[in-house]
C-alpha cells in the first residue's frame, strides 16, 4: 500500500477563509461562555476583528497566483479581488446587522421557530433582545462566499455553496417584525435553494462523467479533447449554470428574489444583495472563463438570452412594484442582467468590468437598504411606496441621500451606476456582443423610470397624515450609509484607480 | 482636425460649469436656511457664468482662426481595455456661442423668475433645479467627447423632468412629466447605443478622434451611427416622431418653458448634429433623412399650432416648428450649419421673449391660458404688449427683425440643393413661413387686440412688476437686432467648426426673399382679418383638417396604439407570468401589510410550488437550448 501523500498547502493563501471559519467557531463558543448582557458587543467586535484580519491576509497575498490544497482552491487575481470585495461589503453589512439603536434589541429575534402570534412570540418580538448568533452565522456565510469564489473544483464549489447558503436561510427567518413573512421567506429560500443546489450537483455529476475530473483544469482539458458524448457536457453546463443563475437571481430563476428580499430582515437583505451577488458572479466567472472557455461560443447565446430576459423582467416589473424592498429586489434582478452582459463579453475587460460593477453596485445597494431600515412607523419599517411620499419635506438629508442612490441605480452620470454600466457595456461591445448592449441600454432607460418616480414622490408630494418618521441612525448605520454614498460618488467621478485594480487582477489561474 | 490645448485665461473654462453646479448644491442642500436669499444666489451664479463666458469668448476670438479652440483634459475618467474616456472640456467657436446663449438668456430668465415665482413656497428649490439645469446644459455643450455630452444630456433631462413635475399637485403636470421622460428616454437610448457603436467601430468617443477616424468606416456604419444620433437629437428637440412630449411639457412654470423648452435644452439636438457635422456630411442619405425630419416637423408644428387655443401650447408647437427649420438647416450641410445656428440663437431670444411675455399675461390674468378668453390686453399691459410684438414680428420674419435674417437664408439654402429636392424642401419651408405668420398673428391678435372676452375672475388685468418686464425689454431688444448682428458675424466665426460653402438657389435670391416676405405678410393679414373681431368662446365644430390639427394630427393616438398599448400588455403579461396564475402582487402586498395568517398559508404553498415549476420550466428550456446547440453543431 502506498503511503498517503498529503497535498501541499499554502496556509497564507488560505488564511482569510481559515480566519473567518475560526472566528465563527469562536463566536459559537462565546454564545455559551459570555453572559447574555455583554454578548452583543463581544460578538460584534469579534466579527469585525475577524473580517479585518481576513482582509489584511487578502492584502498580504496580493500578487499570488497558485493552486493549493490538492487543486481544491485557486488563489489568483480575481479570487483576491473578489474576496476583498466580499470582506469590505460584508463589513459594511455587518454595520447594518449590528445596529441596535434604531429598534430595541436590534432587527432580529432570538428564536426563529416559535409559533407566530403566540404569547411567547409576541413577547420576544416586543421585548427580548435579538439573537447574537447572527454574527457567527454571518461570518460563516462570508467564509463560505470566500471559498466559493476561490473554489477550483466543482465539489469544493458545491460545498462552499451550501456553507454560505445555510446560514443565510436561517438569518432570513429572524426578522423582528412581520414574523410570518420572514419565516415564509426563509422556507421559500431554503426549498428553492435546495432545489437549485440539486441541479448544480447533477451538473457536477454529468461534467465528471464527461471529463473524468472535477477540477476546473481537468474539465478544461476534457472540453479540448472530448472522450465522451458531448451531450453530457452541454447538459452539465446547463445544470451547473442553473445552480449559479439561481444564486445570482437571473431570470427565469429569479422568482424567489422579491419574496425573500421582502421577508428577510433588511440588514440580511442588504448582505444578500451585495455579498451573495459578488460570490455568485465570482463563481460563475470562474466556471465559464476557466472550465468552459473552449465552448464559449456555444454557451454564449443561451446565457445571452438569459441576460436579456433578466434585464427585461427586472426593468419591466420594477415599474409595477409598490413596495420599496420589492422594488429594490427587481432592481437587483435587472442589475444581475447587466452583470451578465459583462460576464458574456468573455474577455479580460469583461472580467475586470464585471468585478468593478459588483463592487460599485454592492456599495450602492447597501446604502439603499440601510435607508430602508430607517423609515419606520409603529409597525416597524414602512416599506410601502406610498408611505414614502413627501419624505423630502420631513427629512431632507435622508431623502437627498436616497435620491442620490436612486440616481446611481438609474445610471445617471457622475455616479458609480453610470461608470459601472458603461464599463460592462463597453467590454461587451469589445467582445462583439453589441446586441446585449442594445438591450442593456434600452432596459436601463426603462428602469430609470421607477427610480425617478420615487424621487419625484419623495420631493414633490405633500407628506400625508401617515408619513412615517425617519429614525435617527446610530453610529453603525450612519457609517454604513456614509461609506455607501461616498463610494457611489467616488466610483462615479474617479473610477480610475479601482478600474486599474480590477484590470491588474483580471487573470485567472488554471 | 485638431483641437488646441487650453492655455492662459482659457484654462479656467471649467469654472463655467462649476459655478452654477456649486450654487445648485448650496440651494438644494442648505434647505430652508437659504429661503431668504437663495433666489439671488441662483441669479448671481448664472450671471457670473455669463461674464466668465464673455471673457473666454473674447480671449478665444483673440486666437488665430485655425487654432481657435481650447481643450482642457481634467482627468482620466474611464479606461477599460481599449476604451478611454477623458473628463475633458472643449471651448471652441460652436460651444462658445452656446455658452453665451445659455448663460445670457439664462440670466434674464432667472431674473424674471425671481418675480414670477415670488409667491411660490418652493422658490428656492426651483432655483436649485434651475441652476442644476444650467450646469448640465453647459456640460452638454462644453464636453470634448460624446460621453461628456451624454452626461449633460442626462442631466438636462433629469432637471427638465423635475421642473415639469414641479407643480406636482396638478395631475396633468405629473402625466406630462412622465410623457417627457419616456419620450426622451427613447431618444437617449438611441444616443447611448450610438456612442457604443462609435466605441465598437472607432474605439473612441473623443470628438477629435471620432471625426478623424470616420474615413475608415463603411457607408452603412456611418448611416446607422447618424440615425442613432438623430434619434437622440429628435427626442431632445421634439422632432418627428418624438415631438409629442414638448407641448405637454408646458405644464411646468413659465420660466421653465422659456429657458428649457424654448431657448436652450430643446436645441441640444441641433447642437448634437452641428457638432457631429463630420458624420452627417459624410453620408448624403443621412442628410436627406435629417432634412425630411426637419421639413415634416416644421409643417406639423405650424398646422397643429394654428388649431390650439392655449397660449403656451401655441408657442410650444411654434418651437417644434422653428426647431424643424434648424434641423432643415443642419441637414442641408455645408454653410447651412451656420445658418441653423444663427436661427437657433435668434430663436433663443425671440422665443424666450414671447414665452416670458405669455407668462406675464398669465401673471396678470390669474393663470388663464386660453387665448379665447383674452383680447384687448394691449391697453392694460403696455410693456408686455410692445415686447411681445417684437417677438411676433421676429418669428414671422418681417424685415428688419431678427427672424428675417435667420429664417430667410435657410429657405434660400433649401432652394439651393442640387437636384429636384431643392423645389420640394424649399417650397415646404416657404409654406411653413406663411403658416407661421398666420398662427402667430392669430395668437397675437386674439391676446392683445379685439374685444375683451375675460372670465369673471379676470376682470382686471394688470401689468407685471419691473423685475419681470425688464428682462422682457432686453429680450425684445435681442429680437430686433440679434438677427442682423448674428447673420453678419456667425458664418465666419463658425467656419473652422462647421465648414462653409453654399450652392446657387434654383431661383434668384431676391425672388425668394420677396416671396417669403409676401407670403408672411399675406398670412399675417389673413389672420388679422379673421380674428380682429375676436373668436368664439368655445370650440366650434370644424372640418377634417382642423379637427386633425386639434388632435395633434393623431400622433398621440398613433403613439398610444403602437407603443403604449403593447407596453401595457407586455407589462401585464410579464406580471402574469411572474406570478403564475396567482394574483400574487395583490396578495403579496396584502399579506405583507398584515393579512390574515390563513391567507398567508395558502399563498405560501401556492407560491413555492409555482416558483419551483417556473424554475423547472426554465431549467428544461436552458438544458434544451444547450442540447439544441450541440445537435446543431453536430449536424
Amino acid at each position: 500500500m502506498e503511503p498517503l501523500k498529503l497535498p501541499a498547502i499554502d496556509y497564507v493563501a488560505l488564511a482569510p477563509m481559515l480566519i473567518l471559519f475560526g472566528v465563527a467557531c469562536v463566536g459559537i463558543v462565546v454564545e455559551g461562555l459570555v453572559p447574555r448582557s455583554s454578548r452583543h458587543p463581544v460578538q460584534l467586535g469579534l466579527a469585525f476583528l475577524g473580517i479585518i484580519a481576513a482582509f489584511v491576509m487578502v492584502i498580504v497575498s496580493h500578487g499570488k497566483r497558485l493552486v493549493t490544497i490538492g487543486g481544491a482552491v485557486a488563489v489568483d487575481g480575481p479570487t483576491l479581488f473578489l474576496q476583498g470585495a466580499i470582506l469590505v461589503l460584508g463589513a459594511v453589512s455587518l454595520m447594518l446587522i449590528g445596529e441596535r439603536s434604531i429598534e430595541k434589541g436590534g432587527a432580529f429575534v432570538s428564536q426563529a421557530a416559535i409559533t407566530v402570534g403566540s404569547q411567547k412570540d409576541l413577547r420576544q418580538a416586543s421585548q427580548q433582545p435579538g439573537a447574537t448568533e447572527v454574527y457567527p452565522l454571518t461570518i460563516f456565510a462570508l467564509g463560505g462566499m470566500l471559498l466559493f469564489v476561490s473554489a477550483n473544483d466543482l465539489l469544493t464549489m458545491f460545498v462552499a455553496l451550501e456553507v454560505f447558503s445555510l446560514p443565510l436561510y436561517l438569518l432570513c427567518a429572524l426578522a423582528r417584525r412581520r414574523r410570518l413573512l420572514s419565516q415564509e421567506a426563509a422556507l421559500k429560500y431554503f426549498l428553492l435553494g435546495s432545489y437549485a443546489s440539486a441541479f448544480f450537483l447533477f451538473g457536477v455529476a454529468l461534467i465528471y462523467g464527461f471529463s473524468g475530473g472535477i477540477r476546473l483544469s481537468d474539465v478544461h482539458a476534457g472540453v479540448a479533447n472530448p472522450k465522451q458524448s458531448e451531450v453530457l457536457l452541454y447538459a452539465g453546463i446547463a445544470l451547473l449554470a442553473i445552480g449559479l443563475l439561481f444564486k445570482a437571481a437571473l431570470a427565469p430563476f429569479h422568482v424567489w428574489t422579491p419574496d425573500v428580499y421582502q421577508g428577510a430582515p433588511t440588514p440580511i437583505t442588504a448582505l444578500m444583495a451585495a455579498c451573495t451577488k459578488v460570490a455568485a458572479f465570482g463563481a460563475l466567472l470562474r466556471i465559464l472563463y476557466v472550465a468552459f472557455e473552449g465552448v464559449r461560443w456555444d454557451f454564449q447565446p443561451v446565457l445571452g438570452v438569459v441576460a436579456v430576459l433578466t434585464m427585461l423582467v427586472g426593468a419591466v416589473l420594477a415599474v409595477t412594484q409598490t413596495d420599496m424592498k420589492r422594488l429594490l429586489a427587481y432592481s437587483s434582478i435587472a442589475n444581475a442582467g447587466y452583470l451578465m452582459v459583462g460576464v458574456l463579453a468573455l474577455n479580460k475587460e469583461g472580467l475586470s468590468s464585471t468585478m468593478f460593477y459588483l463592487v460599485a453596485y454592492g456599495f450602492s445597494v447597501l446604502a439603499a437598504f440601510g435607508i430602508v431600515t430607517l423609515v419606520r412607523d409603529a409597525d416597524g419599517e414602512a416599506t410601502h411606496l406610498s408611505r414614502w411620499a413627501g419624505l423630502g419635506r420631513k427629512s431632507p438629508l435622508f431623502a437627498a441621500t436616497f435620491t442620490f442612490i436612486l440616481l446611481a441605480f438609474a445610471g445617471i452620470p457622475l455616479t458609480s451606476g453610470f461608470t459601472s454600466k458603461f464599463a460592462v457595456f463597453g467590454a461587451a461591445v469589445e467582445g462583439g456582443q453589441t446586441w446585449l448592449v442594445i438591450f442593456g441600454v434600452i432596459t436601463s432607460m426603462l428602469i430609470a423610470f421607477p427610480y425617478l418616480r420615487v424621487v419625484v414622490m419623495l420631493w414633490l408630494s405633500e407628506p400625508g397624515e401617515s408619513t412615517p418618521t425617519v429614525s435617527i441612525p446610530g453610529f453603525l448605520t450612519s457609517a454604513a450609509l456614509a461609506i455607501g454614498v461616498i463610494a457611489t460618488l467616488a466610483l462615479g467621478v474617479v473610477p480610475g484607480p479601482l478600474i486599474d485594480l480590477t484590470q491588474d487582477a483580471a487573470q485567472f489561474v488554471r | 482636425m485638431e483641437y488646441a490645448h487650453a492655455t492662459g485665461t482659457l484654462s479656467g473654462i471649467w469654472l463655467l460649469v462649476a459655478i452654477p453646479l456649486a450654487s445648485a448644491a448650496v440651494l438644494l442642500l442648505l434647505g430652508k436656511r437659504a429661503d431668504k436669499w437663495g433666489h439671488w444666489l441662483g441669479v448671481l451664479a448664472v450671471a457670473a457664468s455669463f461674464v466668465l463666458g464673455l471673457v473666454f469668448f473674447i480671449s478665444l476670438a483673440g486666437l488665430d482662426a485655425d487654432k481657435r479652440s481650447a481643450e482642457l483634459s481634467m482627468w482620466d475618467f474611464i479606461s477599460v481595455g481599449g476604451l478611454h474616456v477623458d473628463f475633458g472640456i472643449l471651448f471652441d467657436p460652436l460651444s462658445g456661442v452656446f455658452v453665451l446663449l445659455i448663460t445670457g438668456v439664462g440670466s434674464l430668465i432667472h431674473l424674471y423668475a425671481v418675480g414670477y415665482m415670488e409667491h411660490d413656497p418652493g422658490r428656492r428649490k426651483f432655483f436649485g433645479y434651475f441652476n442644476l439645469f444650467v450646469a448640465a446644459m453647459l456640460l452638454l455643450v462644453l464636453g470634448n467627447n460624446y460621453v461628456m455630452l451624454y452626461f449633460g444630456w442626462e442631466g438636462v433631462g433629469l432637471a427638465s423632468y423635475l421642473l415639469i413635475s414641479f407643480w406636482y399637485n396638478r395631475p396633468s403636470a405629473a402625466t406630462a412629466g412622465k410623457k417627457a421622460f419616456l419620450m426622451n428616454r427613447v431618444g437617449d437610448a438611441g444616443l447611448a447605443v450610438g456612442i457604443f457603436l462609435m466605441f465598437a467601430t472607432l474605439g473612441t468617443t473623443q470628438y477629435q478622434e471620432v471625426f478623424n477616424g470616420l474615413g475608415s468606416l463603411s457607408a452603412t456604419t456611418v448611416l446607422v451611427l447618424g440615425i442613432l444620433l438623430l434619434l437622440g437629437a429628435a427626442g431632445k428637440s421634439g422632432q418627428f416622431p418624438l415631438q409629442a412630449w414638448l407641448p405637454d411639457a408646458m405644464e411646468g412654470p413659465t420660466p421653465v418653458s422659456a429657458l428649457i423648452h424654448a431657448a436652450t435644452m430643446v436645441t441640444a439636438g441641433v447642437y448634437l448634429i452641428a457638432r457631429s457635422n463630420y458624420i452627417f456630411s459624410a453620408n448624403s442619405t443621412l442628410q436627406i433623412i435629417v432634412v425630411s425630419v426637419g421639413a415634416l416637423t416644421l409643417l406639423m408644428g405650424c398646422i397643429i399650432g394654428a388649431a390650439k387655443d392655449d397660449i403656451k401650447r401655441v408657442l410650444a408647437w411654434s418651437t417644434v416648428s422653428q426647431i424643424g427649420y434648424m434641423f432643415l438647416g443642419v441637414g442641408l450641410g455645408g454653410g447651412a450649419y451656420a445658418l441653423a445656428i444663427i436661427h437657433l440663437l435668434a430663436h433663443g431670444f425671440f422665443k424666450a421673449n414671447m414665452f416670458l411675455g405669455a407668462g406675464s399675461v398669465m401673471h396678470g390674468m390669474h393663470d388663464q391660458v386660453d387665448i379665447r378668453r383674452f383680447g384687448g390686453l394691449s391697453k392694460y399691459m403696455r410693456w408686455t404688449w410692445l415686447t411681445f410684438m417684437m417677438g411676433w414680428l421676429a418669428i414671422i420674419g418681417i424685415f428688419p427683425f431678427s427672424g428675417f435674417f435667420s429664417k430667410d437664408p435657410i429657405i434660400e439654402a433649401a432652394y439651393s440643393r442640387d437636384d429636384w429636392t431643392a423645389w420640394l424642401f424649399g417650397t415646404l419651408a416657404l409654406i411653413g413661413a406663411a403658416l407661421t405668420a398666420f398662427y402667430m398673428t392669430r395668437l397675437f391678435v386674439l391676446t392683445f387686440h379685439g374685444p375683451e372676452r375675460y372670465t369673471e375672475e379676470n376682470k382686471h388685468p394688470h401689468e407685471s412688476p419691473f423685475i419681470m418686464t425688464i428682462p422682457l425689454m432686453l429680450l425684445a431688444l435681442g429680437s430686433i437686432v440679434a438677427g442682423y448682428l448674428l447673420s453678419t458675424s456667425i458664418p465666419d466665426w463658425l467656419e473652422p467648426v462647421t465648414g462653409s460653402g453654399e450652392g446657387e438657389p434654383v431661383m434668384a435670391k431676391w425672388l425668394i426673399t420677396t416671396l417669403t416676405l409676401a407670403l408672411s405678410i399675406g398670412g399675417a393679414l389673413f389672420a388679422w382679418s379673421l380674428f380682429r373681431r375676436g373668436t368664439a368662446l368655445q370650440e366650434q365644430p370644424a372640418g377634417v383638417v382642423v379637427t386633425a390639427a386639434r388632435r395633434n394630427l393623431y400622433t398621440d393616438a398613433f403613439n398610444e396604439a403602437v407603443f403604449e398599448r403593447p407596453g401595457i400588455y407586455l407589462t401585464r403579461a410579464l406580471v402574469y407570468l411572474d406570478n403564475k396564475g396567482i394574483d400574487g402582487i395583490v396578495n403579496g402586498i396584502a399579506a405583507g401589510i398584515g393579512g390574515s395568517s390563513g391567507r398567508l398559508r395558502r399563498l405560501q404553498t401556492g407560491f413555492v410550488r409555482s416558483y419551483a415549476l417556473s424554475m423547472l420550466t426554465g431549467a428544461v428550456l436552458v438544458v434544451g437550448a444547450f442540447l439544441a446547440i450541440q445537435l446543431g453543431w453536430l449536424a
